[in-house]
C-alpha cells in the first residue's frame, strides 16, 4: 500500500485581531472529510520539527494546521523571527488564543472538514493547549508536557507592562475538551507533583482527561534531533494520541490512495 | 522546559553576519530548547543592533559545560590582555607570537604582576 500523498506548505490565515499570520497546513490526499488538529509550536518557534509533527498528523488522515505564533515580529527566518520573540518577552495568552481560535476556524470552513477539530501543543505550546481546552471550542485537546499549567509561586512578579499570562489551572472550570496528557516522569516542568496537581484539579472538577506519564523520559522526549528522544515512550505516546483523536474526532478518512488513483 | 527566562544587556562593539560587519548594542542570554543545536537545552545567545532595528543577529547555542568554560576563558583572557596592554601603555612591551605580552625589563614584570594579582 502506498503512502498518503500528504500535500503541505505555508499559507496565510487570520489570526488574533484579524491580523494575517503565517500556518504551516498538511492536508491528506483528497476531499475528505477530515477532522482537523491545530498544533502549537514551541518558545523555540515554528521550527522544521513542528512541521513534521503536522505533517504527521495529516499522514494519520488529520488536516492539520500549526500556526506561526510568532509571525507579527517577521518577515524573516522562523529562527531569527523566534530570537526576536524571546527578546520582546513571547507573546502573551490572549494573542495566542485569537491566533490558534483563527487557524481552528479556518480548518473548519475548508469543504474538507467534518467540522470536528483538535488541538495539540507542545512545552509552552502545552500550557496554551490546556489554555485553549478551556477558552476556545475544540473536541478533544493533547497536552505534551506543558510547563507552568500551575505557575510558580515564587515566580518574580511581572514587572508593569509585561505580557499577559494567565494560571492554566485556574481556568480548568471552563475546560470543555477531553483532554490527554503526556508527560515524562523525569521532567522538571512540569514535575510529577505538578502533573498529579493538575489531574486531581481535573478530577476534582469531573473533567474528561487521561494522563500518561512515562518513566526513562524527560521533557520533549519526541524530539528525535535532541538526546532527550525517547523512542519507545515516544512511539507509545503518539499511539495514545491518535487514539485520543480516534476517540473524540471521529475515525479519520482513509488516506491511503489506492493504486489505481496514482 | 520552554521558558520566558531571559536577560538582556547593552554591549558595545561589532559582530560578522551573513551580510558582513555591523555595529551590535544588545546581547539577549537565555537558557532554552536549542533551535540548531542537537541538545535537549542550551546557552543561547543573539547579538543584535536594537537601535537599528536589523533583522541581521549572530547567534550561538552552547552546552551548558561549554559555556560556563567559555565565561572563564573570556574572563581569563580579559584579565590577562588588559593586564599586557597596561604594560604596553605604560612602559612598552614586545609581543610574542600568540599574542602575549613580553615585558622588556624586569620593571615591567613587576608591573604586570601587580596588575594581574
Amino acid at each position: 500500500m502506498p503512502h498518503p500523498a500528504v500535500t503541505s506548505g505555508t499559507i496565510q490565515i487570520h489570526g488574533h485581531n484579524g491580523d494575517q499570520i503565517e500556518a504551516y497546513m498538511a492536508k491528506p490526499p483528497g476531499d475528505g472529510p477530515f477532522p482537523g488538529v491545530v498544533l502549537i509550536h514551541h518558545m523555540p518557534g515554528w521550527d522544521e520539527w513542528c512541521c513534521e509533527a503536522t505533517r504527521k498528523l495529516a499522514h494519520h488522515g488529520y488536516a492539520a494546521i500549526a500556526p506561526h505564533l510568532f509571525s507579527r515580529f517577521g518577515p524573516g527566518q522562523p529562527d531569527d523571527i523566534a530570537a526576536k520573540a524571546r527578546a520582546a518577552g513571547g507573546v502573551g495568552d490572549e494573542q495566542v488564543m485569537g491566533d490558534v481560535k483563527g487557524a481552528a476556524d479556518f480548518l473548519r470552513t475548508q469543504s474538507f472538514s467534518t467540522g470536528k477539530m483538535g488541538v495539540i501543543g507542545f512545552c509552552s505550546g502545552g500550557r496554551q493547549t490546556y489554555l485553549a481546552a478551556c477558552l476556545l471550542d475544540f473536541d478533544a485537546a493533547v497536552d505534551c508536557w506543558g510547563g507552568g499549567v500551575i505557575p510558580d509561586p515564587n515566580a518574580a512578579t511581572p514587572a508593569p507592562g509585561a505580557l499577559v499570562r494567565m494560571s492554566p489551572i485556574e481556568q480548568t472550570d471552563k475546560m470543555q475538551a477531553p483532554l490527554l496528557g503526556i508527560f515524562g516522569n523525569d521532567d522538571r516542568n512540569p514535575d510529577p507533583e505538578q502533573v498529579n496537581n493538575t489531574e486531581a484539579e481535573l478530577k476534582r472538577l469531573g473533567k474528561t482527561y487521561e494522563f500518561h506519564r512515562y518513566d526513562g523520559a524527560g521533557h520533549g522526549f519526541f524530539a528525535v534531533d535532541r538526546p532527550g528522544y525517547r523512542s519507545e515512550q515516544a512511539t507509545d505516546a503518539w499511539t495514545k494520541v491518535f487514539a485520543w483523536y480516534e476517540k473524540h474526532l471521529g475515525a479519520p478518512s482513509p488516506v491511503l490512495e489506492p493504486a489505481a488513483a496514482r | 522546559m520552554c521558558t520566558y527566562l531571559t536577560e538582556k544587556t547593552e554591549i558595545f562593539g561589532s559582530a560578522k553576519g551573513p551580510t558582513g560587519w555591523f555595529n551590535v548594542d544588545t546581547a539577549t542570554i537565555y537558557f532554552d530548547h536549542p533551535y540548531h543545536a542537537p541538545l535537549d537545552h542550551s546557552l543561547n545567545i543573539d547579538f543584535v543592533n536594537e537601535k537599528d532595528g536589523s533583522p541581521v543577529r549572530v547567534a550561538v547555542e552552547l552546552s551548558a559545560e561549554s559555556a560556563r568554560d567559555l565565561v572563564a576563558r573570556i574572563l581569563s583572557v580579559l584579565e590577562s590582555g588588559e593586564a599586557a596592554h597596561l604594560q604596553i601603555g605604560s612602559v612598552g612591551a614586545v609581543v610574542e607570537e600568540g599574542g602575549h605580552a613580553i615585558p622588556n625589563n624586569a620593571e615591567t614584570a613587576d608591573l604586570a604582576t601587580s596588575a594581574t594579582s
